[in-house]
């Protein structure tokens, strides 16, 4: 009877216990990017610190933002691009200040970046930089070096001189489908200012677009990276981190293909992606716990390393693999650098939706 | 008697309710939040538009609507949809007619396996499908391939990235939502007509048209509304098999929404679609049902 007794209240015990141990066990909602963190990142982190990581991903920008802007995502660390997303987001009142006592490691941040992405976060209250990639060109050596050999591969003329993209026409070119990187693209091959936001600029990019429709073979974000790989296109607008694991592929695969990027020399946006808190983020703490981790220099080196993406953490260049860091399109030298800017941030309901009209215009028009 | 009666229409109108009360939820309720948001205020903050009832009043616009209207591009999208999805119903019913009449034709124990190899591409998910025409159309794909070695072509055709493509990949998705109410009612069909109608002395032609085919009518226009339907909102073929020149309302939907972030302005031409799609059909639902009940008389 007492054994029985001790038993039962043994069991009671333990089972209290472990509610209380349920209680305690501490969890953060991460929603990045798919193929966005090394693949031991989270592991090391629960290691560390007993904090569970709940991780989904996702593949646009856009996808993210409906979310946010629905409220109540449940999230608690997301990865949205600065301008014109995150821009936007900080706005329209998504995210929470972020406690920069719980971010110690944010200190090793540098400078530049920090400064650049004040320019749409001032102050940099609601976010740190994550990964860092340029916009660029994409373009198979062989098959340009065959349809027009003196082609001016690191400038936009690739995409918008019109003699240049009438002849490499006949291989394939293609275009991102949003205007937030096509119209600086070519403000910045027009030698104007990329981050002018005015109905002027506008209309003096979509003019000079418009023509050059028929020598697209097509719009979209994503389809070039399969298309140039394959060799079924010769050029693409692209994201930098994006051509590179084209380059990679392309390079493995059954009938290789050289793929050369190139950070055009009139200048380029650089996409900052961000780690942000949303301000009803459920568990605010184990979100900046897991910021201040991946800040650290092994971990975000380790990243950078998985992804091709470079990082914001100077400390962690010397951890990063010597081909990525000698990369000039992934680790752009410093005069590069003075000719990346940051993507303006939205200008207003007014453009915005002129501009996405103007853009789907150019789109529709018969090729 | 009378209380037997009753409980039979009280069951009846039970089962009715079950679809009437999904439609309700799945549809009704989600439309209203869509034609709500249509005519709300766009604003930036958490959700993108302000709330319809405040204390300084109602807060209504057409706005959203009125944007619709500024220029031919949204007309523009419409009718091309129309277009589109029209010609690939037409291509549906020219594929799937003898494809059905085929299946409801052949013995008895092999309809069932044509039947399955109709529906059996749905094992498999609708992108990955859309994604292998990719790799069948594209310039040194499988179709170039094999019309370069058969010597009936020398340079390979540009076909992806088109609106042959485009037309190539929704015939195909929705080819078996043609065929599948077609077949349902030419297997129902009383073989002992056409035998009646030969024995009149019509020949195959002859009884086809005058037999087979009017009594086919009602799976024509179910299929063809099957296909029709969701075609003219199709935004996930355009986007990978054209070349981002196929100007339809799904596309167009898609760009308002993520460009401007301007919900009124995307749930306004939802609902502007909604409505300029179900009111024809409505209306040619009601013609034709009307067009029955005389026949019938």
């Amino acid at each position: 009877m007492f054994a029985r007794l001790t038993r039962f209240a043994a069991a009671a015990v333990l089972g209290m216990a472990a509610t209380i141990a349920h209680a305690e066990e501490r969890v953060v909602n991460v929603y990045n990017w798919s193929d966005y963190i090394a693949k031991d990142t989270l592991e090391k982190f629960t290691k560390e610190t007993g904090i569970k990581v709940n991780y989904d991903t996702y593949g646009e920008n856009e996808a993210l933002e409906a979310k946010l802007l629905a409220g109540k995502s449940g999230y608690d660390v997301v990865f949205p691009s600065a301008s014109p997303f995150f821009a936007h987001q900080v706005k329209a009142g998504v995210y929470q200040k972020l406690d920069q006592a719980k971010i110690p490691n944010a200190k090793g941040l540098s400078k530049e970046t920090m400064a650049s992405l004040a320019k749409v976060d001032p102050g940099n209250a609601f976010g740190v930089p994550y990964m860092i990639a340029a916009t660029g060109i994409g373009y198979n050596v062989d098959m340009v070096k065959k349809v027009m050999p003196d082609a001016p591969t690191g400038s936009w003329a690739m995409l918008f001189d019109p003699a240049v993209a009438s002849r490499l026409k006949s291989c394939g070119v293609s275009l991102l489908d949003t205007p937030t990187e096509a119209v600086p693209a070519m403000l910045a091959f027009q030698g104007r200012d990329p981050m002018e936001q005015t109905k002027e600029s506008l209309d003096a990019v979509m003019g000079a677009l418009a023509p050059l429709r028929g020598n697209y073979r097509f719009i979209h974000s994503e389809k070039y990276r399969d298309a140039l790989a394959s060799g079924d296109i010769c050029v693409a607008h692209g994201y930098v981190g994006d051509l590179v694991q084209v380059r990679e592929r392309a390079a493995k695969a059954k009938k290789p293909q050289t793929i050369a990027i190139a950070i055009p020399k009139e200048g380029a946006i650089v996409n900052i992606d961000v780690m942000a808190i949303p301000a009803d983020a459920p568990h605010a703490d184990e979100a900046h716990a897991f910021i201040n981790f991946i800040l650290r220099p092994d971990i975000v080196a380790e990243i950078t390393n998985e992804t091709g993406y470079a990082n914001a953490v100077p400390a962690a260049d010397t951890l990063v693999d010597e081909a990525l860091s000698k990369d000039p399109v992934i680790y752009p030298p410093q005069e590069m650098q003075a000719k990346l800017y940051t993507a303006p941030p939205p200008a207003g309901l007014d453009f915005d939706r002129a501009r996405a009209r103007a853009w789907s215009k150019f789109k529709a028009a018969k090729k | 008697m009378r209380v037997a009666t009753w409980r039979r229409d009280l069951g009846r109108k039970a089962l009715l309710a079950v679809p009437y009360a999904w439609l309700v939820l799945f549809f009704l309720l989600p439309f209203l939040i869509v034609a709500k948001i249509s005519l709300s205020e766009s604003r930036v903050g958490i959700p993108p538009y302000e709330p319809m009832v405040q204390a300084d009043g109602l807060h209504v616009t057409a706005q959203g609507f009125a944007q619709l209207f500024v220029d031919d591009l949204y007309v523009g999208a419409y009718l091309n949809s129309l277009t589109i999805a029209g010609l690939a119903t037409l291509l549906c019913l020219l594929i799937g007619y003898p494809m059905a009449l085929a299946i409801a034709r052949a013995r008895e124990d092999r309809r069932g396996p044509l039947l399955m190899l109709v529906i059996l591409p749905f094992w498999t998910s609708f992108l990955i499908r859309v994604y292998a025409w990719m790799g069948i159309l594209k310039d040194e794909g499988l179709l170039n391939h094999l019309l370069m070695a058969l010597g009936l072509i020398s340079e390979p055709l540009v076909i992806l990235n088109t609106d042959i493509a485009v037309y190539v990949g929704i015939v195909y998705s929705y080819l078996p939502f043609m065929v599948l109410p077609l077949y349902a009612t030419l297997e129902k069909l009383d073989p002992s007509l056409l035998e009646a109608a030969a024995d009149l002395g019509a020949r195959p032609w002859r009884a086809f048209l005058s037999v087979t085919l009017p009594l086919s009518v009602p799976g024509i226009v179910a299929g063809s509304l099957l296909v029709f339907i969701p075609a003219v909102g199709e935004y996930v073929i355009p986007g990978l098999l054209g070349g981002g020149d196929t100007n339809m309302l799904g596309t167009a939907l898609w760009d308002v929404f993520s460009l401007t972030r301007d919900w009124p302005g995307a749930a306004a031409l939802a609902v502007a679609m909604l409505a300029a799609l179900v009111v024809p059909i409505a209306v040619f639902q009601r013609l034709q049902s009307r067009l029955e009940r005389e026949g019938e008389r």
